[in-house]
């Protein structure tokens, strides 16, 4: 096994797809000539040509569309978004016209594209630049929705993607990029859409986590061992199709659990857990689940107020200590 | 503006071959004419359902520019797409039952009026968001570009979707990467009841081509030989080197923005409605067949009973069909397990 970044792990993924089937090609802005604003598609122009490596104006709506009309068509494209904030301007097409287009042709037009982007808050970015927007796309039947936390994940899930035959939103962490981490070697390393994976073994209580919270999560865990508590670390990798089985299968066993996400409380992601463990496995909880997310309010640009609005380890390690009734 | 500028000369007769082509042409758009006015009865009748935008007075548009079109090419639009999917071929009984919601139909059921499909015939949609799916043509002829391919896309949309971000930011990609798309803007002047006048700072659509670096042109919409004439020419600059074209339709619709929607009253006068039927587009030609091709007024009846027997079996069959088994609400959401 090979460590690389989560940056080069994408950009693997994305080499070995498009040297594996032609109708795969990137498109975005700076993906080209500038190798990505945030150089996930380093060398791809060099090796691809600009008939599948193509740089396109700020018209985010615009090359979207063009994306999913490719993809209507029989491409596979992969339409990177500069961040998910920017892709607000492009959700008509993700939503309209991507999600739909299967079920009101009556199956004749599947759509299989990637879009992908990073999401969620970096350091002091504020109000705009600092958004986690899983739980919005996951709202929506017709799309899958991914989120890695690792960069095996991230290639893995994004190889999967691109050979998804419907249309897949995949949220990277924009703090994760620089994180090394162990790669399966081999063009076959695929991470099924839809499997959570336990990223730490433990019996007494979930951590629920994805993205960004999972290294969140997992310190929160450390910490809390510290303390003499054994935390279950579940990563769900995919937010739709959401891995219920795995999802009860821990909570079943440990009892308890925390929800830590990035986004914001209300109809966020950790509601939709809250709702499959309620409904499913009412009788196995001792407590009621907690959640951890951001603040309710726009992102704050001031470092100390930043620090206060996001999920973290001291909230994380309270919440956990709380729903064992241990303070 | 073949057929008003020929006016006034002594008439010349017409070639066997064009004549016949023409007579194809005329019973399309009585087709399309007939099938929208039992399309808006059945809908007062209960038996179609949700918003339904008929096509009755720009039947020329469709007509004289599919027509140009080869098999491998692609026609997508907007949701006033009755009359578009009929000219590509899809079937009146298929436009129908899909507007009947029944199991038999172009979506199955799934679809309805605005979202008309038929992927075998090129015929992708039928799109219910104003201006949104002139993204996704020049997605299609990206891929035509991508494949080496010398196959179009013919994107049709009303003028007022050309107010709206998607036409800017598409129209200039499609402009700067000489993608083969022919963009026919069918400005039949309203909006819903918005007139163009007080939706658009330049009412010369055509012009704003000159923005995208691509060609742009108005077109007499109520004469099918015009509209052919410009089409062709856009095509062949679509085929030759995949420069687009903004073509500007100048029609009118004689109906509603929607059925509930009044003929005239609110933002246009009855003698507005009537001034323009003066122009109608099958009237015109089948004049233009008599004149310049001897075409017998009887003729056209018998096109008129022909065209009323198709409609009234898209009718029955409609009506006969079943509805899509329940199990259909939760199939299509994604492709099915491998």
């Amino acid at each position: 096994m090979a460590v690389l970044t989560y940056r080069d792990a994408l950009n693997q993924a994305l080499r070995e797809e498009m040297q594996r089937d032609d109708r795969v090609f990137l498109m975005g802005e700076e993906v080209a000539e500038y190798n990505g604003a945030y150089k996930v598609s380093r060398g791809l122009l060099d090796e691809f040509g600009a008939r599948r490596v193509v740089d396109t104006p700020i018209a985010e709506l615009g090359f979207a569309g063009i994306g999913v009309g490719a993809a209507m068509v029989g491409l596979r494209p992969v339409i990177e978004m500069m961040t998910w904030n920017f892709a607000l301007l492009a959700i008509d097409q993700i939503v309209n016209s991507a999600a739909k287009m299967r079920y009101m042709s009556g199956g004749q037009v599947g759509v299989p594209i990637v879009f992908r982007g990073p999401g969620g808050a970096a350091l002091q970015l504020a109000a705009q630049h600092s958004q986690a927007f899983e739980s919005w796309y996951a709202h929506i039947p017709g799309l899958k929705v991914v989120a890695p936390a690792t960069p095996a994940d991230a290639k893995g899930l994004l190889k999967s993607a691109i050979r998804d035959d419907d249309p897949v939103v995949f949220i990277e962490g924009e703090m994760l990029y620089n994180l090394k981490g162990e790669v399966p070697d081999g063009g076959e390393h695929l991470v099924p859409i839809g499997r959570a994976e336990v990223k730490r073994a433990g019996g007494e209580v979930t951590l629920v986590c994805h993205s960004k919270t999972v290294a969140v999560a997992l310190k929160a865990a450390e910490e809390l061992a510290a303390q003499g508590v054994d935390a279950e670390v579940l990563d769900l990798r995919s937010i739709r199709p959401l891995d219920e089985a795995a999802l009860l299968a821990s909570v079943a066993k440990t009892h308890r659990c925390v929800v830590v996400e990035e986004g914001w409380a209300f109809a966020g992601v950790g509601a939709q857990v809250v709702d499959t463990i309620q409904r499913e496995i009412f009788d196995e909880l001792d407590a009621p689940v907690l959640r951890v997310t951001q603040a309710d309010v726009p992102m704050p640009y001031n470092k100390h107020l930043e620090k206060a609005a996001k999920a973290d380890v001291p909230k994380t390690v309270a919440a956990a200590r709380k729903v064992l009734y241990l303070e | 503006m073949t057929a008003t500028a020929s006016r006034g000369r002594k008439p010349a007769a017409l070639d066997a071959e064009t004549a016949g082509r023409l007579r194809g042409y005329l019973r399309q758009m009585m087709l399309i004419r007939h099938f929208e006015e039992r399309a808006g009865e059945a809908y007062s009748l209960g038996l179609i359902g949700g918003f339904c935008h008929l096509y009755i007075g720009q039947e020329a548009v469709a007509v004289g520019t599919i027509s140009a079109l080869r098999d491998d090419d692609h026609v997508i639009s907007a949701y006033r797409e009755h009359g578009h999917a009929i000219a590509r071929g899809v079937t009146p009984r298929a436009v129908m039952a899909e507007l009947f919601g029944k199991a038999t139909g172009s979506s199955h059921g799934k679809g309805g009026s605005m979202h008309i499909f038929d992927a075998g015939r090129g015929f992708l949609g039928g799109h219910g968001i104003v201006g949104s799916h002139i993204a996704l043509a020049a997605g299609h002829a990206f891929a035509s570009k991508y494949r080496g391919q010398d196959s179009l896309t013919l994107c049709f949309f009303g003028e007022a979707a050309a107010n709206i971000g998607a036409f800017h930011e598409t129209l200039n990609m499609a402009g700067l990467w000489k993608l083969p798309v022919v963009f026919v803007c069918e400005n039949n002047f309203y909006g819903m009841g918005t007139a163009l006048h007080r939706a658009a700072a330049i009412e010369e659509l055509h012009q704003r081509a000159a923005s995208y670096g691509m060609p742009g042109q108005a077109v007499d919409g109520q004469d099918v030989m015009a509209v052919r004439e410009a089409m062709d020419q856009a095509a062949a600059r679509a085929r030759a080197d995949g420069t687009p074209t903004l073509l500007e339709i100048r029609t009118y619709r004689y109906v509603g923005h929607s059925m509930s929607d009044a003929v005239h009253g609110t933002y246009r006068s009855k003698e507005e409605v009537e001034e323009h039927k003066r122009r109608d587009p099958i009237r015109l030609l089948a004049e233009l067949l008599r004149e310049r091709a001897g075409m017998p007024e009887a003729e056209v009846d018998e096109m008129e009973q022909s065209v009323k027997a198709e409609v009234q079996d898209a009718w029955d069959f409609a009506e006969s069909s079943p509805d899509p088994d329940p199990s259909a609400l939760y199939t299509d959401v994604y492709a099915p397990e491998a």
